[in-house]
């Protein structure tokens, strides 16, 4: 049996427009605007961006302040938008080796060209709440020093000058990587296609799973080698000029995650390398990104798959907040006719198992 | 490819500049420059998506890791000089202006007024946002000092 | 200015021009054999015909690899002009293209040389669009398939070699396969994989 029924469009209309008024909340509390979002809330942008894989600082900010705050749903919001653009191509690969860089620091060396630079970092705060701030105190401008002339060589350069550090792998063998937003995703993949999910992936997802290799579940004692914020330059090549098109810059997060590795028969023992490449200032994303792409090399490296971080389908395929919530979410909306079936099914079932109930007390009587 | 390959450096530096200048400051240098051509569209300005490469480990393979959006605008003058811009965002207006200068540019004497006029004040304000930045995280860069330099 | 010729000849519109010519490509495959009208078309390079230009620009993009017949392909213009207003990557490998164009259907490769698709993404196939001249022929095909109530006359110039036999070759590998775009004067006629043909005096 199929009934189709139809109704609840005032009941929709009216409840979108309570959302809106709820949404704006009490008017007597000043509108908020998208440069306030952009300036004050910018590393809740920069995870908009990152996992709605669309970099607009402006439109993750209208995306955050239409879902209230609610940062899944702004990213879906992001995802949507981004469907609706033409794309002009990709860009030449960015050279993070030339980043203009706001935060830079290395676990694995004190001294390291360049130095450890802090940046606006949360770290070495006590993490108490500061009455101040929220006064509205005006911050002290910030310190300024002459800063060093000198490069600010990657860690990876200089390990990698020993030998002691895996090669990265080289662009000769796949220039052109995969694309999971044009393609869609089949196990197993590449490390570049799983790279692109990762970077668009929920941070708390791959948190978790970063922790859990940490905790022994695939242990691969990581370093972070380095880690470094800052803008770098985009340009494209297009047809109509005889060089790569200069579009500005963006801001991203990268880490470099140093593990040891024992070697096997095709490779001495080394260092091998977890990436992490974020959007914006992510540093936490970035490091867990960086944790879990170690932990999938397990079969490329002849490791033992003994740990869910290491299942690239578990981990690839669970890791997008956007899927995640659709199908979670889906399970709102009306199942009436499948419930009913089922309601059929039990009391059916329930009724046999009674009928059988009564035999087996007649038998017995 | 002819013997003389033009040197497009200059063009790229100009177009690299625009690209980033924030839209009201290059408004008001243009405007201050009392130019007004006569253009036609050629292609937009239009909004669309360019997918950001990154490299494995930094320098290895590539791997796409997100998208940025784009505006775009190709223009011609009367004289059939032809511009072309491309920047972040989706500012089209600034795009279009982009290149209306840029084709403008392609005239040697143009170039001059426009580079000095425009683009060079331009570069000192992005360049001095850089200066600043690099100064401020400077500050916070760790000294080191050794305490105490055990034996055992 | 010759030599940005290739700049030149793009829509003045092109949502509403794009819009309107998708709707007549659309329209020709649902009911293939019947011919529509495409009436905003671009002015690309004389090597190109305008309704071709039409679709390139409907259709391809950055994400769509295309293939050349050697006439385009050694044409810099048609070349040039097609990856300003397409900004579609040009393939040598017509088993990688998703749309090839083809100038001379008289002397173009096997239909089977294009990518057919896999059984999982039959979309994965080529999309071949063809300058022809007219939409008659001595030799008025039979059509039946999908969108054809019982059967339907059509006729186009110059066919493909073989074309009868390579389109049954292409019908019998259904699901995958190739589709067809017929490109005559401001006019778009579809063939897609789904319809059978057979010569007309059957």
């Amino acid at each position: 049996m199929y009934v189709a029924v139809k109704g609840g469009e005032a009941a929709i209309d009216n409840a979108h427009r309570l959302l809106a008024d709820r949404r704006r909340g009490n008017r007597d509390v000043a509108d908020l605007g998208l440069d306030q979002i952009m300036e004050q809330l910018s590393l809740a942008v920069d995870r908009v961006m990152s996992e709605g894989a669309l970099y607009d600082r402006e439109l993750a900010a209208l995306a955050i302040k239409q879902a209230r705050g609610d940062l899944i749903e702004a990213i879906f919001l992001a995802r949507a938008y981004r469907t609706t653009l033409p794309r002009f191509g990709y860009t030449q690969p960015v050279d993070t080796g030339r980043m203009q860089v706001e935060r830079r620091i290395s676990a694995c060396f004190k001294d390291l060209p360049g130095g450890q630079l802090l940046g606006p970092t949360f770290d070495y705060t006590h993490r108490l709440l500061d009455p101040a701030l929220a006064g509205g105190a005006a911050p002290e401008t910030p310190e300024v020093r002459e800063p060093d002339a000198a490069p600010m060589m990657r860690v990876s350069d200089f390990l990698g000058q020993e030998g002691l550090l895996e090669p990265a792998p080289d662009p000769a063998d796949k220039p052109v990587p995969d694309d999971i937003a044009r393609n869609p995703m089949s196990y197993p993949m590449d490390r570049d296609a799983r790279l692109q999910a990762l970077a668009r992936g929920d941070e708390g997802f791959l948190l978790s799973m970063g922790y859990s290799t940490q905790r022994g579940y695939a242990r691969s004692h990581p370093f972070a080698g380095e880690i470094r914020i800052g803008e770098v330059e985009l340009e494209i090549a297009v047809p109509e000029l005889d060089f790569a098109a200069p579009l500005g810059r963006i801001q991203v997060t990268e880490c470099q995650m140093v593990n040891q590795f024992q070697g096997s028969a095709k490779a001495p023992p080394q260092f091998t390398c977890g990436y992490g490449l974020v959007f914006g200032q992510a540093e936490r994303k970035s490091m867990a990104m960086a944790l879990v792409d170690r932990a999938l090399r397990a079969t490329e490296l002849g490791e033992d798959l003994t740990a869910p971080a290491q299942d690239e389908e578990f981990v690839i395929a669970h890791s997008d907040n956007v899927q995640a919530t659709g199908f979670v979410e889906h399970l709102k909306l009306p199942h009436y006719v499948d419930f009913q079936s089922e309601l059929n099914l039990v009391r059916q079932m329930r009724a046999e198992v009674e009928a059988r109930g009564e035999t087996h007390q007649e038998a017995a009587e | 490819m002819s013997t003389t390959e033009p040197d497009h450096q200059p063009r790229r530096d100009r177009m690299a500049v625009l690209a980033r200048a924030e839209g009201r400051q290059l408004r008001e240098l243009w405007g201050g420059l009392g130019i007004d051509p006569a253009f036609e569209m050629v292609r937009g300005p239009e909004t669309g998506l360019a997918t950001v490469r990154g490299r494995i480990s930094g320098d290895g393979a590539p791997f796409n890791f997100g998208d940025v959006t784009v505006t775009r605008a190709s223009v011609r003058l009367q004289d059939g000089a032809v511009g072309h811009a491309y920047r972040l965002g989706r500012d089209q207006g600034v795009a279009r202006l982009c290149a209306v200068i840029d084709a403008l540019a392609d005239d040697t004497v143009m170039a001059a007024t426009i580079d000095s006029q425009l683009v060079e004040p331009l570069r000192e304000t992005l360049a001095a946002r850089d200066r600043q930045r690099q100064a401020e995280t400077a500050a916070t860069k760790v000294d080191f000092f050794t305490l105490v330099r055990g034996e055992d | 200015m010759a030599e940005t010729d290739f700049l030149s000849g793009g829509l003045a519109d092109p949502v509403l021009a794009g819009q309107s010519a998708f709707r007549a490509i659309m329209q020709a495959m649902a009911e293939p054999g019947t011919v529509q009208a495409v009436a905003d078309c671009p002015t690309p390079p004389s090597g190109l015909s305008r309704t071709m230009a039409a679709i390139a620009t409907t259709l391809c993009d950055a994400d769509t690899p295309i293939w050349l017949d050697v006439a385009l392909a050694n044409d810099p213009q048609v070349v040039k002009w097609l990856a300003f207003h397409t900004g579609a990557p040009v393939t040598a490998d017509s088993g990688a293209a998703m749309f090839a164009f083809v100038s001379d259907p008289s002397s173009m490769p096997a239909l089977d040389r294009f990518a057919q698709g896999t059984d999982t993404y039959p979309d994965r196939s080529t999309t071949l669009v063809l300058a022809v001249d007219a939409f008659d022929a001595d030799q008025p095909l039979s059509l039946s398939g999908p969108g054809i109530e019982s059967t339907r006359r059509f006729a186009f110039a110059p066919l493909p070699e073989a074309f009868i036999d390579q389109w049954s070759e292409n019908r019998a590998r259904f699901p995958r396969g190739v589709d067809l775009i017929l490109a005559g004067p401001e006019a778009v006629a579809c063939l897609p994989r789904s319809t059978r043909i057979k010569s007309g005096e059957h």
